[in-house]
């Protein structure tokens, strides 16, 4: 039996039936459309939470006061909730080697208003590194001048999330003007550009005063919430963490560093433990799918072994005339592989649509990558043959009389 | 040529064993028309599907052209049926929602047979077998019992057998078309030469036949040649 001829019983076979066939395949579009599109979503969420991390800042490494616990939970953990750190701390940092710049920063949510109009909002106590350690641009006016910390000025660099929520949409000459925060007037001497970035904390959605000002008007004492070092290069970052805590625990008169009142976590760290838990998730959303394309390989088999069984004259004649248990072994499993082959590719289209709606709705970047297209269809062959196999072993052993017998 | 000898066919049943062939022998030249009589139940069936190669004897032997059928496999069974033997069944098993010319395409498929020769070859049978043209592209659940007949001769023919096995091929027509198709069967025999066995339980059907081996109970019970048989001129 010739190749071409097999696939023309095959197509004639699936279409004199083409609501149970249709039905049949729809299981496995089902599942496919899933996988991809559950690993699109999956790989998507984790760049852009990689990205987001990304925009805080480069080889950048986060002191924080605190014990220290497991890197899954630092990320969350409320900064400034202990209070170890001082300016002190941030000075002797700054002689480290491989150590650009150094900035900390006093943080809390105060309410502002302005004009009337009032907004909730983080309120960030800076130095003037601070800029530059997380790579802020400045849209119009200045950032935080040493000046402004020595004197405890009580001036305000605002993101443009806060402009439009105190000033409203397209609000001009905002720089010079004044604001509140906690009742204490503050004058507008800059706006950030916008950043774009999402995640735990949107630098679009900010203030920053002067660190002396926030530590005189607002937190009280001369702790601060957190340190941030930019190291020179990435290839430094992993030594100057570990001189950093040398030398803060040396600070600290603590000998025990399991014992250590701060933690520090570098951004490769937090890349890392956000991946984790993406890829967690990711794993769990594709077993889910995967499931289904199990359940859809399932219905593959049942239709083969309902088709077998309603087909048994049909098969008792085919070998009557000729045809041998090869034959016919392959014309049902070519059958099952087609069935599953066609809803395979339907379901990588489908899939593909769902990845494309969730991005063009802005929902999330999702990636379809080439490698789940093509685990795609490995597995749905797979399943074809796997599910196809037994029912096709099952047609080539009828004997044909009792095949012709059969009603 | 068919040879067998002492052919013994028993079927398993609830009970003890059932013997539907209890030790038939006979000889059949190439291009001889036999008939098989008998009864109801008498075996026939069974018979023919040992002669076709369908089945194989619980004892005794078959030799086909020389050639020992009773020690074959599956495959070398299915070779043999492709290539020598047309069936007619009593039942005529055409499949359903399927053409009239791809029914009877089908044994060339499986015999690798090109798809411009198989169809030619196709068409010929239908036309030898006495189908009108015209219904060679309906459905075979379109057509009347004559026609269906027609097309399951056709489909026995289109391999060019040496041997057609023909079980009740008039069972379910009238008189008239029972005719038809019993002269087409004359014709092939001797304008063709090939061999025929036809299966029936009705005297005046054995009698187009130039012998006539009568079966009961699983025994030959006579087998004798006609020295004036019916002739059919279509
Ligand atoms: N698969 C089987 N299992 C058990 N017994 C069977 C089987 N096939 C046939 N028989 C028995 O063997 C005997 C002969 O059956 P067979 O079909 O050969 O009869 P037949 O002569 O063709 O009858 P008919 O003229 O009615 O077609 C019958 O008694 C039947 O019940
Ligand atoms: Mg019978």
């Amino acid at each position: 039996m010739k190749t071409k001829d097999i696939l023309e019983e095959t197509i004639m076979a699936l279409s004199s039936n083409k609501v149970r066939s249709g039905l049949t395949m729809l299981g496995i579009i089902i599942g496919i459309a899933s996988v991809i599109a559950m690993t699109a979503i999956g790989t998507g969420a984790q760049n852009s939470i990689s990205a987001s991390i990304q925009s805080i800042g480069s080889n950048l490494i986060i002191v924080s006061p605190g014990a220290p616990r497991g890197v899954g939970q630092q990320v969350r953990q409320e900064r400034g909730s202990a209070k170890t750190l001082t300016l002190a701390d941030v000075e002797a940092l700054k002689t480290i080697s491989g150590v650009k710049s150094v900035t900390a920063e006093v943080s809390s949510r105060y309410q502002v208003t302005a004009k009337g109009t009032n907004t909730n909002t983080t309120v960030d106590g800076v130095t003037t590194d601070y800029s530059i350690v997380r790579n802020l641009e400045m849209g119009e006016g200045n950032f935080i001048t040493d000046q402004n910390n020595q004197s405890g000025a009580k001036v305000a660099v605002i993101g443009p999330t806060v402009v439009i929520d105190l000033f409203g949409e397209g609000a001009t000459d905002i720089v010079g003007q004044s604001i509140k925060i906690k009742s204490i007037q503050f004058k507008v001497i800059g706006i950030t550009k916008a950043k774009g970035g999402t995640g735990f904390q949107n630098p679009d959605d900010m203030i920053y005063i002067p660190l002396t000002t926030a530590q005189r008007y607002f937190s009280g004492d001369q702790y601060v919430s957190s340190i941030s070092v930019a190291a020179t290069s990435s290839d430094v970052t992993t030594q100057v963490q570990t001189d950093i805590t040398t030398k803060l625990l040396d600070r600290h008169h603590i000998s025990n560093p399991t014992l250590a009142d701060f933690n520090t976590m570098n951004q490769a760290d937090i890349i890392k433990t956000a991946s984790s838990v993406t890829g967690t998730f990711t794993m769990l959303l594709s077993a889910i799918a995967g499931i289904s394309l199990l359940v859809g390989g399932i219905g593959i088999m049942n239709m083969m072994l309902t088709s077998v069984t309603e087909r048994t004259k049909e098969i008792g004649l085919r070998k009557a005339i000729g045809a041998k248990r090869r034959d016919v072994n392959i014309q049902f499993l070519v059958e099952a592989v087609m069935l599953t082959f066609i809803g395979g590719v339907l379901g990588v289209i489908l899939g593909w649509g769902v990845s494309f709606a969730i991005t063009s709705l802005g929902i999330l970047e999702a990636q379809v990558s080439l490698s789940s297209v093509l685990l795609a269809f490995g597995v749905s062959a797979f399943i074809g043959i796997v599910f196809g196999y037994y029912p096709a072993q099952r047609a080539s052993k009828l004997n044909p009389i009792e095949a012709l017998r059969y009603e | 040529m068919i040879e067998i000898k002492d052919i013994r066919k028993s079927y398993r049943t609830d009970a003890e064993p059932f013997e539907a062939l209890k030790g038939v022998s006979f000889t059949i030249k190439d291009g001889e028309f036999v008939a098989i009589m008998g009864p109801s139940g008498s075996g026939k069936s069974t018979l023919m599907h040992i002669l076709g190669a369908l089945d194989s004897p619980t004892s005794g032997t078959y030799f086909l052209d020389g050639k020992d059928v009773s020690i074959l496999t599956d495959d070398e069974l299915a070779d043999i049926r492709k290539d020598k033997i047309g069936f007619v069944f009593q039942s005529f098993n055409l499949l359903p929602r399927t053409t009239v010319l791809r029914n009877v395409v089908l044994p060339l498929i499986y015999d690798g047979v090109g798809e411009k020769e198989r169809i030619v070859r196709a068409k010929e049978a239908l036309i030898a077998s006495g189908l009108d043209e015209a219904h060679f592209t309906h459905l075979s659940n379109q057509l009347s019992g004559g026609q269906i007949q027609r097309v399951a001769i056709a489909r026995a023919l289109v391999n060019n057998p040496t041997l057609i096995l023909a079980d009740e091929p008039t069972g379910n027509l009238d008189t008239k078309t029972g005719e038809i198709v019993l002269g087409t069967f004359q014709k092939l025999n001797k304008e063709q030469g090939r061999t025929i066995v036809l299966i029936t339980h009705e005297y005046d059907v054995a009698l187009h036949a130039d012998r006539i081996i009568t079966i009961r109970d699983g025994f030959i019970i006579s087998d004798n040649n006609l020295h004036e048989k019916k002739i059919i001129n279509l």
